[in-house]
C-alpha cells in the first residue's frame, strides 16, 4: 500500500472518530441533536433518525488493477418518517463522501408512501427496499436489486439491498396473501464492473479492473423495460408456503451485445417461477426454495453471448448450538439447462462453466457481553468451482449511540474465472465507527 | 351408634375447618399466578421502558410498545413488540407466537432490509434485547416444566419452590417464588445456580390496579454474578382493547398497526 493512502485512511478514520466524540462531548452529549429531534416531532409530527459513520478498508494484497484502499468514506444517513393518519411517509437518504472514486454523492434509499385503500389491501408506492424469499445471502425468488459492490467491500449489510422504484400492492385474504410489485423502469443490481473491484473479463480472457470498466446497455424505456413480481403466500400452522413469479430481466448483466468495437454488457429477458417453504424443524428453522430461470432470449442455449436457462435450489437449516450461539447451514445449486449447447457455443479457449454449480454456506453467530458484542462468520464454499468467500465480522455496541465494527472479505479460489475465485485479489479488511441518533 | 355418628360428624367438621384455612393446592396457586402475571384480560398494550445497567454502572435504554393477545386463556398467546429506542433498532418488530406444547415461533422484521427473518427459538433462557430479563421472563415459563412445592405460607405470600423437571435444559437448579395471596401476582423470584448459590432475583417493585386487574408496572432483575441489573417500567397499560388476530401476522410486520405507532 502506498504511504500516502495509508496516511489518508488513518486520517479520515481518526478525524471522524475523534471529531464526533469531541463534538458530542462538547455539545453536552449531542443535546442539540436531541433537541432538534424533539422539536421536529413536537412541531411537525416528524420522526427524525439517522447516523454518521466513517468506514475504511484496504486490500490485503496487491491488485495491479485497483488502488490499495477498497473503502474510504464518511456517510451521513437521515431518515424522516411522518404519520399522515391515512398513510405513512418515509424519506431516507445518504450523503457519502467517498474517496475511492473521489466523489461526494447523495443516495436516496426511501421515498415512499404506505397506505391501505381497502381493509384487505396495503399499497406502498415510491422508492423502497424490497425483500422476500427464504435464503440467507443467497437469492432465488428475490429478484429485487442488490448492490454487490457494497457487499464485497464491507459496507453495512443494509447496503446489500438496493432500492427499487416500485408500486407494491398487497392483498390479504383468509386463504392466502398476494403481493404484486410493478417496477415501471428496470432496476438492475449494482454489478462488479471493474470500478472498486477487479473481476474476470471474459472478452479479454484475463482479470481486469479500472483498466476495463465494463459498461452496460441500460434498460431505461418506461413501460417497455418494466419488471413485474408476484408472490402468493400462506401460513399453515407456522409453515410458511409461497409461490413466486418474476418477469423482467437478469438483474446482473448476463449477456453481451456482440459488438466487437464497443462491447457492452446487456440485461437479457428473464422469467422466473418458484416456490418456497419455511418451517420449524428439529428445534430450529428449516427452509427450501426452488426456482426455474427461463432465459427467454436464449431458450435453446445455443447463444454463447447470453446466459442459459437454469434451475436453482437452496435448502437450509438454522438452530441454536449453544447459549447465544447460532449456526446455520445452506446448500445451493445452479443447474444449467442445455449444457451441451453452451459448451459448443463457447469460443475456443474460454473457460467452461460446470453444468452444476454447488455452493455450501455456513453462518456462525456468537453474542457476548449482554449481546453488545457480536462475533460472526459467514462462509460460502463451492466444491464445484473450488472457490470460497469468507465474511468474518466483529461488531461492538459501545453505547446506545456508538458502535464499531471490523471485518474481512476473503476470497479464495484455484481459478481466476470462477464466481468467487475471480475476486481473489480484492480480499480486504475494513473497520467502521458509527454514531446513531 | 350415636357416639360413632358424633365422632364422624366431628371429623367431618374438623376436615371442613382445616380445608377452609388450608392453602389451595400448589397446582391452583401456580395456575392462578400464571394467569395473573401473563394472561390479564384477553389482550393488552403497554409502553415499556427498560434501563439496563452493567456492572460498571453504564446504562443503556430500550423503549418499545408491546401488544399481547391470548388465543386461549392460560394457553397459546401472541406478542407483537415494536421498538422505538435505541435509534439503530427503531421500527424493528419482534413477533412471537407462544405455544405450550412446542417451541414458540419467532420472527424479526428488519425495516432497513425489508427482511422478515424467522428466528430459531429453542433456547428461551437467553437475554431479551440485551437486558437482564430473559425471553421466559417476558412471555412466561410453561408451568408444567417445573415441579412446584409450597414451602411456606406467610401472612401475605405463598412461598413456592420450583424445580425443573429437565435439569439439563436450564441454567438454574431451582427457584423460590413469593406469590401475593390477594392478587396472585408473583412478587419476587430468587434463582439458585447449579451449586445452590443465589445468583438472580426478579422482583415486582410496583403494582397498580388497571381496569380492575392488578398489574406489575415496575420490575427489576438483578444479576448477582455480574452486578448488573435491569429495571422495566410499563406505562399506558390497557387491557381488552380488542386487538385483532391479524395484527400478529406478516402484514403488520411491514406495516405497524396504529396501536403501536
Amino acid at each position: 500500500m502506498k504511504y500516502k493512502e495509508k496516511v489518508y485512511i488513518l486520517v479520515v478514520f481518526f478525524v471522524t472518530f475523534f471529531g464526533i466524540t469531541l463534538s458530542s462531548v462538547a455539545l453536552n452529549h449531542a443535546a442539540p441533536l436531541d433537541a432538534l429531534k424533539d422539536n421536529m416531532y413536537d412541531n411537525y409530527g416528524v420522526d427524525l433518525t439517522g447516523f454518521i459513520e466513517s468506514r475504511a478498508g484496504w486490500r490485503l494484497q496487491d491488485d495491479e488493477y485497483q488502488r490499495d484502499i477498497s473503502l474510504a468514506e464518511i456517510r451521513l444517513q437521515l431518515e424522516i418518517g411522518k404519520d399522515l393518519g391515512w398513510g405513512q411517509l418515509t424519506v431516507k437518504g445518504d450523503l457519502a463522501a467517498d474517496d475511492v472514486v473521489h466523489e461526494t454523492r447523495g443516495e436516496l434509499r426511501d421515498l415512499n408512501l404506505l397506505f391501505s385503500p381497502l381493509d384487505i389491501m396495503d399499497v406502498k408506492i415510491g422508492r423502497q427496499v424490497l425483500t422476500w424469499g427464504t435464503g440467507d445471502l443467497l437469492f432465488i425468488n428475490d429478484l429485487f436489486p442488490k448492490d454487490w459492490k457494497s457487499f464485497f467491500i464491507g459496507r453495512d449489510d443494509e447496503y446489500l439491498k438496493a432500492p427499487s422504484d416500485a408500486v407494491k400492492m398487497s392483498l390479504f385474504f383468509d386463504a392466502f396473501n398476494l403481493d404484486l410489485v410493478y417496477i415501471p423502469v428496470f432496476n438492475n443490481s449494482e454489478y462488479i464492473d471493474g470500478e472498486r473491484i477487479s473481476y474476470w473479463n471474459s472478452l479479454l480472457g484475463r482479470t481486469a479492473g479500472r483498466d476495463f470498466i465494463f459498461a452496460d446497455e441500460e434498460r431505461n424505456r418506461f413501460g417497455n423495460d418494466s419488471e413485474f413480481s408476484a408472490r402468493l403466500s400462506r401460513n399453515i400452522n407456522s409453515k410458511e408456503l409461497a409461490l413466486y413469479t418474476y418477469s423482467g430481466f437478469w438483474k446482473t448483466p448476463e449477456g453481451l451485445n456482440g459488438d466487437m468495437i464497443t462491447p457492452r454488457l446487456i440485461y437479457p429477458r428473464l422469467t422466473v417461477y418458484g416456490t418456497s417453504l419455511r418451517s420449524a424443524l428439529w428445534g430450529g428453522i428449516g427452509n427450501i426454495e426452488i426456482g426455474y430461470y427461463d432465459s427467454r432470449q436464449d431458450r435453446s442455449g445455443e447463444d454463447g453471448l447470453i446466459r442459459n436457462s437454469e434451475f436453482r435450489l437452496l435448502t437450509g437449516f438454522e438452530r441454536e448450538l449453544g447459549h447465544n450461539l447460532t449456526g446455520a447451514f445452506q446448500y445451493y445449486l445452479e443447474w444449467m439447462e442445455d449444457h451441451n449447447e453452451y459448451s459448443r457455443s463457447l469460443p475456443t479457449g474460454s473457460p467452461e462453466k460446470d453444468e452444476r454449480r454447488n455452493v455450501l454456506t455456513l453462518r456462525l453467530t456468537k453474542l457476548l457481553m449482554n449481546q453488545n458484542l457480536r462475533l460472526s462468520l459467514f462462509a460460502y464454499y463451492s466444491p464445484t468451482d473450488k472457490d470460497a468467500y469468507l465474511r468474518p465480522k466483529v461488531h461492538y455496541k459501545i453505547s446506545d449511540q456508538w458502535a464499531v465494527d471490523a471485518g474481512g472479505n476473503i476470497f479464495i479460489g484455484s481459478d481466476d474465472y470462477t464466481f468467487f475465485g475471480q475476486f481473489e485479489d480484492n480480499t480486504n479488511a475494513y473497520a467502521g465507527v458509527r454514531y446513531n441518533f | 351408634m350415636r357416639k360413632y355418628l358424633s365422632f364422624l360428624l366431628g371429623c367431618l367438621m374438623a376436615t371442613a375447618v382445616t380445608l377452609a384455612h388450608a392453602a389451595p393446592a400448589v397446582e391452583e396457586i401456580v395456575n392462578k399466578a400464571n394467569m395473573a402475571a401473563y394472561y390479564a384480560g384477553d389482550d393488552g398494550r403497554s409502553e415499556v421502558q427498560m434501563t439496563i445497567t452493567d456492572s460498571q454502572g453504564r446504562t443503556r435504554n430500550r423503549e418499545f410498545v408491546i401488544l399481547r393477545r391470548d388465543e386461549v386463556d392460560g394457553g397459546e398467546q401472541t406478542f407483537y413488540v415494536y421498538f422505538q429506542k435505541p435509534s439503530d433498532v427503531r421500527k424493528t418488530v419482534f413477533l412471537v407466537h407462544k405455544h405450550i406444547d412446542r417451541d414458540d415461533d419467532r420472527w424479526m422484521y428488519l425495516p432497513a432490509l425489508d427482511l422478515v427473518k424467522r428466528i430459531a427459538a429453542s433456547d428461551k433462557r437467553t437475554s431479551f434485547v440485551g437486558s437482564h430479563f430473559l425471553y421466559e421472563d417476558v412471555s412466561g415459563r410453561t408451568i408444567t416444566e417445573d415441579d412446584h412445592e409450597l414451602i411456606e405460607e406467610t401472612a401475605a405470600f405463598y412461598v413456592l419452590q420450583s424445580t425443573p423437571k429437565d435439569a439439563g435444559s436450564v441454567e438454574f437448579s431451582s427457584y423460590t417464588i413469593w406469590i401475593d395471596k390477594k392478587t396472585y401476582l408473583p412478587m419476587k423470584a430468587e434463582y439458585l445456580n447449579k451449586e445452590g448459590k443465589k445468583y438472580r432475583i426478579v422482583e415486582a417493585l410496583e403494582v397498580k390496579d388497571i381496569q380492575g386487574l392488578p398489574t406489575v408496572v415496575k420490575s427489576r432483575v438483578d444479576d448477582l454474578d455480574s452486578g448488573g441489573n435491569t429495571v422495566t417500567e410499563f406505562k399506558e397499560v390497557k387491557y381488552n382493547i380488542g386487538l385483532e388476530e391479524t395484527i400478529f401476522t406478516e402484514r403488520y410486520l411491514r406495516r405497524p398497526p396504529r396501536e403501536v405507532r
